[in-house]
């Protein structure tokens, strides 16, 4: 037990400082210093001001997470940093540190890609991943599905299968929350203000999903047009003066979001021959989300491992576990020069 | 042994200080990419001296003005090493180093001003007595409202040479001076806080737009 790795993971590619530390695949702390509320009257992240939390944040948030763990910051074995994809600026900071803290205590970097952390911090919780595994990763910045046969990324073992190719589902949570007055960020709202309303209440469209658009986009998805509906039948209904039933509307909304992510993720994962389905990204803490998953994967035979909500959102904790993996196999870690790369394929798990 | 370095203009710089004087420094060959520079230049200078980080005493760090992603660069590898070696981080005025530099290699005999480059055809401007003593908080303006006759150190004067026509080097930040301003307490020693001088640009949104034709009146 004691040979395995302690790893200390930095993620602060969107508005979460987030500090993990692991032991193999045992987490030790999960600290996050969010700067949410200080974005919610802008209706979204700004960047800038993102940026600066995560100054300030940064190195609290390490002493936070060496506290909780107990550990001092001479025992750590390696460091993981999110080196992308996600805000240039705010990336830069975590970086930066993380570089600081290798480059300080003489131990290896490794700069490892956002979305295949938020595959493997499943480990933290339900133990290794099965490798093949299909991933529907879905947040407010991404949404994609993924065959995963080596979180580590080596030879093509994070492979795309489809991404949206509009909004990201998150993204669509929080335009039609703020159609419906429901405050920032909308995920949660949505959801609890879906459960005292009927999801056939409303039929709104499922992007992608007739026949032609599935000949050339059967894994991708789309919300725009999704969002647009919902804005529209709202307009419509304030227009005549009627009110509007908003727990309808978010939970008719809520589910065309869910019907479709299930519906693609299912379909991979049976074209692709798989029997694990692995959820993960902010959207993953959706409780209809997970409940139609289950609901409908069971039918199938397939297995849904989806981790608990506190690390289904942003955190370093993500990012340690990938780490955690990234030593376990031997990958070689990644130089100081290491940038931070806003725009980082998903196929590119660690900075070489 | 002082480490130090500024990372608020286009250049990185680093340089390490063993109590009587600089015995390393390096200065990046390429503008800009500071998040990737700044840590291959502190383990180079260290090499060049055959230091280790537990062979530093205490950190210093150009706290700006200066563009806003490369001066977090500088400030969080400052205060991460600070927190890691448990030793102090000095914050340095950006604009203090070079007033250092022009009083300490004589480019100036008098009061003098250091304007450097704030982007959006903006400077960040102080001025300074014949000492390089700052007489007040740097700021940032047009240089047309900024416009001096008097000898002005840093790029600001190369960049707009009709309001600033008395220009001279130094033009950016060097950390063999921040260091040698900080050992010889020449400085006044701030927290490791960025000077922003600028608000976020962040823009309250307004109410969603409509989406279905404006509605027609009826006959
Ligand atoms: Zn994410």
């Amino acid at each position: 037990m004691k040979s395995e790795p302690l790893v200390l993971g930095i993620e602060t590619s969107c508005d979460e400082t987030g500090v993990g530390i692991v032991r193999g695949h045992t987490l030790l702390a999960d600290a996050v210093a969010s700067s949410v509320d200080q974005h919610a009257r802008f209706g979204g992240v700004v960047p800038e001001v993102a940026s600066r939390a995560h100054l300030e944040a940064m190195v609290p948030t390490i002493q936070r997470a060496c506290e909780t763990a107990g550990v001092q910051l001479s025992d750590v074995d390696a460091i993981a940093v999110t080196h992308g994809p996600g805000l240039a600026g705010a990336l830069l900071v975590g970086v930066a540190s993380a570089k600081a803290l290798a480059l300080s205590l003489g131990k290896p970097l490794y700069g490892v890609n956002h979305l295949a952390a938020h595959v493997a911090v499943d480990q933290l919780e339900h133990g290794p991943l099965p490798e093949p595994c299909l991933a529907l990763l879905v947040s407010g910045g991404h949404s994609s599905l993924l065959r995963v046969t080596d979180v580590t990324g080596h030879e093509g073992g994070v492979d795309p299968l489809g991404a949206t190719i509009d909004d990201a589902a998150g993204e669509a949570f929080d335009k039609v929350a703020r159609l419906l007055g429901l405050p920032f960020p909308g995920g949660p709202h949505i959801d609890r203000a879906a459960r005292e309303g009927n999801q056939v209440a409303i039929d709104f469209p499922r992007g992608l999903t007739s026949r032609r658009d599935l000949e050339r986009h059967r894994f991708d998805f789309s919300f725009s047009g999704l969002k647009t509906a919902v804005a529209r039948w709202v307009e419509a209904r304030q227009r005549s003066g009627e009110p509007v039933p908003v727990a309808d509307v978010a939970a008719s909304f809520q589910e065309a979001v869910c019907d479709v992510l299930v519906r693609k993720a299912l379909d991979a994962a049976a074209a692709e021959g798989i029997e694990d389905l692995m959820i993960g990204g902010g959207v993953a803490a959706n409780s209809r989300l997970r409940a139609l998953a289950e609901e409908r994967a069971g039918k199938l035979g397939i297995r849904v491992r989806v981790p608990r909500p506190g690390l289904c959102t942003d955190n370093g904790a993500m990012v340690a576990a990938l780490g955690s993996t990234m030593v376990a196999r031997g990958r070689t870690p990644s130089p100081l020069d290491l940038p931070a790369d806003s725009s980082l394929p998903v196929t590119d798990v660690l900075a070489g | 042994m002082l480490l130090a370095f500024d990372t608020a203009s286009p250049t990185v710089t680093v340089a390490l200080h063993d109590g009587s004087d600089v015995v390393a420094s390096a200065t990046a060959t390429s503008a800009m990419r500071h998040g990737e520079q700044l840590a291959p230049l502190v383990a180079q200078v260290l090499e060049q001296a055959g230091a280790k980080p537990a062979d530093l005493t205490a950190i210093a760090v150009g706290v700006g003005p200066g563009p806003f992603t490369g001066l977090r660069v500088g400030l969080v590898t400052a205060r991460t090493m600070g927190h890691v070696l448990q030793v102090p981080v000095h914050g340095v005025c950006s604009l203090d180093a070079l007033a250092v530099e022009a009083v300490e290699t004589g480019t100036v005999d008098g009061d003098f001003v250091v304007a450097t480059d704030a982007r959006r055809k903006e400077v960040y401007l102080a001025s300074y007595d014949r000492e390089g003593r700052r007489h007040h908080d740097p700021v940032v303006d047009r240089p047309a409202v900024l416009a001096t006759d008097r000898p002005v150190v840093g790029e600001g004067a190369a960049l707009y040479p009709d309001a600033f026509p008395a220009g001279r080097a130094p033009l950016r930040p060097d950390a063999v001076w921040l260091a040698r301003a900080v050992a010889s307490r020449r400085v006044d020693v701030l927290e490791p806080e960025p000077m922003y001088l600028r608000r976020p640009d962040a823009e309250v949104p307004r109410s969603p737009k409509a989406v279905l034709p404006d509605a027609v009146p009826g006959p």
